[in-house]
């Protein structure tokens, strides 16, 4: 196939209100190639992509752009999509209660004169869905689907609109493992039908596997452009030209002193919250000592998030049964507030949804969690808290002109440490931390580590669920891995290996 | 990937400049202060002066009470994300029993107000259950209120209007405090004297804040801003005072509101259960993993709205001097606009008693300088529905602009 240029932008700055996120990136794209774009959180990789699709209407950046060697001057996401150019954002935009054929043709509808034809629709949908390898039903609600499938649905739906050139905002990031490589798999596909794709991804052994070039931003910048092929294609000079700076060690080095138990959890039990009769944590037993990090490895509904939040003041499932001990005697945690009391913490691994009040200040959502400790006759102590947050700002280094910002406008690893701020501040003896690097650059992703080895240090009890295996190698000294359910394996940090991890997660699994 | 080097590799960004933060200046708030001041600007000059007589200011505060009492109680409703339909039926009910508490139990005055405002609370429990702890959504809970407690008025007054009521309970609502220091050139001291030792109290407090706030090293707002402000307030109160005094003092129920604000005031800035509100608003499912007894603040703030509700019912029928099976119609309404031109979000979690406050008070001025124009009554609704649509539309335009999105 013939090698050209099929998308150049050239020199775009974009600026907010004298801000700039964008300072002269340069882009070219090949025709029929995957093209990975890398760069940390803020560093204007999403914005590029705005910028691109036509988010932001021509004339409010500076700079060109050329796709398929004309000038394009896009005004709204309805002209770059007319020229085949479509963006599948992060967070996915399906309707939940629509079907699959009916988000897939949603504004772009099979009908005459306002009328659908239902079987027109439900049957491109299915060719469809055959082309993106998804064996489901064209009827099936969205809300039925898993993230892995709604990313298929979003993939299908592109390729309704005859796509050339198909961007995806962090695909993997909410998917596990099984459903990342499928979706490699697809694109690889799709590569092979010359559909030309821009990836931007965090996870760079993905980018390794998929990109035939990659493109690094930093600070609005383009740094780099790596062939693939080449000598340079190594995930130690992508993270170079993407922090600037050597990061050789992935994790800030640690020297655990673990002391005596502080939890123990002994047949836990959990039941699902609507479908009752399923167990969706099924006799669990573990321990937990002091100033020791614990790992939980599971896949992505193994019930790894489940255990955590039942423990959590059952603030999940019904008929949950078993015995939780701390430091040696039952304890009995019915509620989120009682289980504050005793000491424990839970940081969600989805902080938008169940972490932050997003349109509250940094101060706020520090004190949620231990507004008794500020407030004499419920009465709050504005200037204590007050300082409080401020002191926790300049400890976790969150980077905000005040604790007066808005929540909301932090990015993702800034916004973590809010929520950890806030769970610290509360004062826990057992934190469980439910993806705490989860959609965070490298360099944020070093700060929480370094946290977490902090508050070890102190002598807490810390469990840690993460995705990333080596994200748990790394950083805990035991791991257990979470199957259907069950425990099924406890690791001692000598013998992990993403190996023996993924045998246990996908024990009992055919 | 090699892990030998030591952590002097540690990413750091540099560090970001130390400063005190200024206060941002909340131009919502202001925004609506100086809409106020813009409609009442424009009334005085299209009435010639006539908006600002020493009755019109009095029959402003004594003819709005009810709305604003409602405003604050809903101002809470709306934040922690729900709404409230019944109050109109609420206050025609406790009117009605109010009164038959009076005339056929033989209560006196203070008791028909506890009473009243007992049965307030007792609805706002009978609300607030359902909503909290069955979880219907409180536009259901309180369509069906707003049915349920008309209907009970109508059973209660059945023999049609009560009226005759006590003097000392029609005070509340269309009386004023007696002239304790006298008068001078036709004006009444004490509405004079309250006046000046507001504005003196309201600078003292300002000055203790900022001496407080200096102390301990936290931000505070620059002096000009601070002194042009509460200068500005400060001359308001007086004004405000000299016009009241010229006509028959200090209206009972201006006391009543006084403490109300300032009681709400505090409740939701410095409580936790004013945080939880506002939490709640924010993000419920935070609120809940943050461990906030979400049901039982929910209740609460049903009860308090009753209790409000209640005290409105007290309030309208005192000033109406008697109970009538129509009264309090379209107060929900009412309570609700001042709710959201003071600034409220209808998604929850943004707004205050203050601008609940204020926002009542714009649809106050409006209703009276109409009525003096001699406005038809079916251009005064007309008007005021324009008037809550483009505020609104200005917060959203204003939001999108600062929001960059």
């Amino acid at each position: 196939m013939e090698h050209s240029i099929i998308l150049r932008m050239n020199n775009i700055e974009k600026d907010f209100n004298g801000v700039k996120a964008l300072d002269g990136v340069s882009l070219e794209v090949t025709r029929g190639q995957v093209h990975g774009i890398c760069g940390e959180n803020g560093a204007g990789k999403s914005t590029l992509m705005k910028v691109l699709s036509g988010v932001y209407p021509a004339g409010s950046f500076g700079g060109s752009i050329e796709f398929e060697d004309h000038e394009v001057a896009y005004k709204t996401i309805n002209d770059s999509e007319h020229d085949g150019i479509v963006i599948i954002h992060q967070e996915l935009a399906l309707s939940p209660y629509l079907s699959i054929a009916e988000n897939i043709f949603l504004g772009n509808e099979n009908a005459t004169r306002g009328v659908i034809d239902w079987n027109k629709t439900n049957r491109e949908a299915a060719l469809l869905l055959a082309r993106v390898g998804l064996a489901e039903n064209p009827a099936t609600k969205i809300l039925e689907l898993g993230v892995g499938k709604q990313q298929l649905v979003e993939i299908a739906k592109a390729l309704s609109k005859r796509v050339k050139l198909l961007i995806l905002d962090e695909p993997t990031a909410a998917l596990n493992d099984e459903d990342s490589t499928h979706l490699l798999g697809l694109i690889d596909h799709l590569r092979g039908q010359g559909i030309t794709c821009i990836i931007i991804s965090h996870k760079l052994k993905e980018i390794k596997r998929i990109a035939d070039t990659v493109t690094v931003i930093r600070d609005g910048k383009t740094i780099e452009t790596i062939d693939m092929a080449g000598p340079d294609a190594t995930e130690a000079h992508i993270i170079r030209a993407m922090v600037g700076r050597d990061l050789n060690n992935l994790f800030p080095p640690r020297e655990p002193a673990v002391g005596k138990e502080v939890l123990r959890v002994e047949n836990w039990t959990v039941h699902h919250p609507v479908d009752v009769a399923r167990k969706v944590v099924d006799g669990a037993s573990f321990t937990v000592n002091a100033g020791e990090i614990v790992g939980f490895a599971g896949l992505m509904g193994a019930g790894r998030t489940e255990l955590a939040m039942s423990l959590f003041g059952h603030s999940y499932g019904t008929n949950i049964s078993g015995q939780v001990y701390k430091d040696g005697t039952e304890i009995h945690m019915r509620t989120v507030g009682e289980a504050i009391q005793h000491g424990f913490a839970y940081a969600t691994e989805d902080r938008k949804r169940y972490g932050l009040n997003l349109i509250g200040d940094i101060t706020v959502n520090v004190s949620a969690a231990a507004l008794a400790k500020l407030a004499k006759y419920g009465v709050i102590d504005k200037h204590r808290e007050y300082k409080v947050a401020d002191s926790y700002r300049q400890k976790m280094n969150i980077k905000a002109p005040s604790v007066a910002s808005v929540t909301g406008k932090l990015s993702g690893g800034n916004q973590q440490k809010v929520v950890l701020s806030k769970w610290i501040f509360s004062g826990p003896d057992v934190l469980i931390l439910d993806e705490p690097t989860r959609g965070i650059d490298v360099g944020a992703k070093y700060e929480i580590y370094g946290i977490i080895n902090e508050l070890a240090a102190q002598g807490k009890a810390v469990i840690v669920i993460s995705s990333e295996l080596p994200e748990l190698i790394g950083i805990c000294d035991r791991i257990y891995a979470i199957s259907e359910g069950k425990l099924t394996g406890e690791v001692a940090k000598a013998d992990a290996s993403q190996e023996t991890l993924m045998h246990y997660m996908t024990a009992g699994k055919d | 990937m090699t892990t030998t080097t030591p952590a002097s590799k540690v990413p750091t960004e540099p560090p970001v400049r130390r400063r005190i933060p200024k206060l941002s200046i909340n131009l919502r708030q202001y925004g609506i202060v100086a809409a106020l001041a813009v409609i009442v600007i424009l009334f005085q000059f299209l009435t010639d002066g006539r908006l600002l007589l020493p009755g019109n200011v009095n029959n402003l505060i004594q003819q709005n009470a009810y709305v604003l009492i409602l405003a604050i109680g809903m101002v809470i409703v709306i934040i922690a994300g729900h709404i409230d339909l019944s109050v109109g039926s609420v206050v025609a009910m406790v009117g009605a029993v109010a009164a038959i508490s009076m005339n056929e139990w033989g209560l006196p005055w203070w008791g028909a107000v506890i009473v009243s405002l007992l049965v307030g609370a007792l609805v706002g429990a009978w609300q607030g259950y359902w909503v909290a702890f069955v979880g219907i959504p409180a536009f259901i809970v309180t369509l069906a209120g707003m049915l349920i407690f008309r209907g009970l008025t109508l059973v209660l007054l059945t023999g049609g209007t009560i009226s005759g009521l006590p003097a000392e309970f029609t005070a509340i609502g269309a009386g004023w405090l007696p002239s304790y220091l006298g008068e001078l050139g036709g004006r009444d001291l004490l509405t004079l004297a309250l006046g000046i030792l507001t504005a003196v109290a309201l600078i003292v407090f300002q000055l203790r804040t900022r001496a407080t706030l200096s102390r301990l090293d936290l931000p505070r707002e620059p002096a000009a801003s601070m002194w042009t402000k509460n200068g500005i307030a400060a001359v308001a109160i007086v004004w405000f005072a000299w016009l009241l005094s010229d006509y028959s003092g200090t209206p009972i129920i201006l006391i009543v509101l006084a403490a109300l604000i300032l009681i709400y005031n505090f409740v939701l800035n410095r409580t936790v259960f004013g945080r939880h509100v506002y939490a709640m608003g924010g993000n419920l499912f935070a609120a809940v993993m943050s461990g906030v007894k979400t049901k039982w603040v929910n209740f609460y703030i049903f009860v308090n709205m009753g209790v409000l509700a209640g005290l409105a019912g007290v309030v309208s029928t005192a000033r109406a001097g008697g109970a009538v099976a129509s009264a309090g119609q379209n107060y929900e309404l009412d309570a609700i606009a001042a709710v959201f031109i003071g600034g409220a979000a209808v998604q929850g979690g943004v707004g205050t008693v203050v601008g609940a406050v204020v926002g009542g008070l714009v649809m106050g001025v409006l209703n009276m300088g109409l009525s003096i124009l001699s406005v038809d009554a079916a251009w005064q609704m007309t008007i005021k529905g324009l008037v809550l649509l483009l505020a609104v539309a200005f917060d959203v335009f204003n939001k999108r602009r600062a929001g960059g999105r």
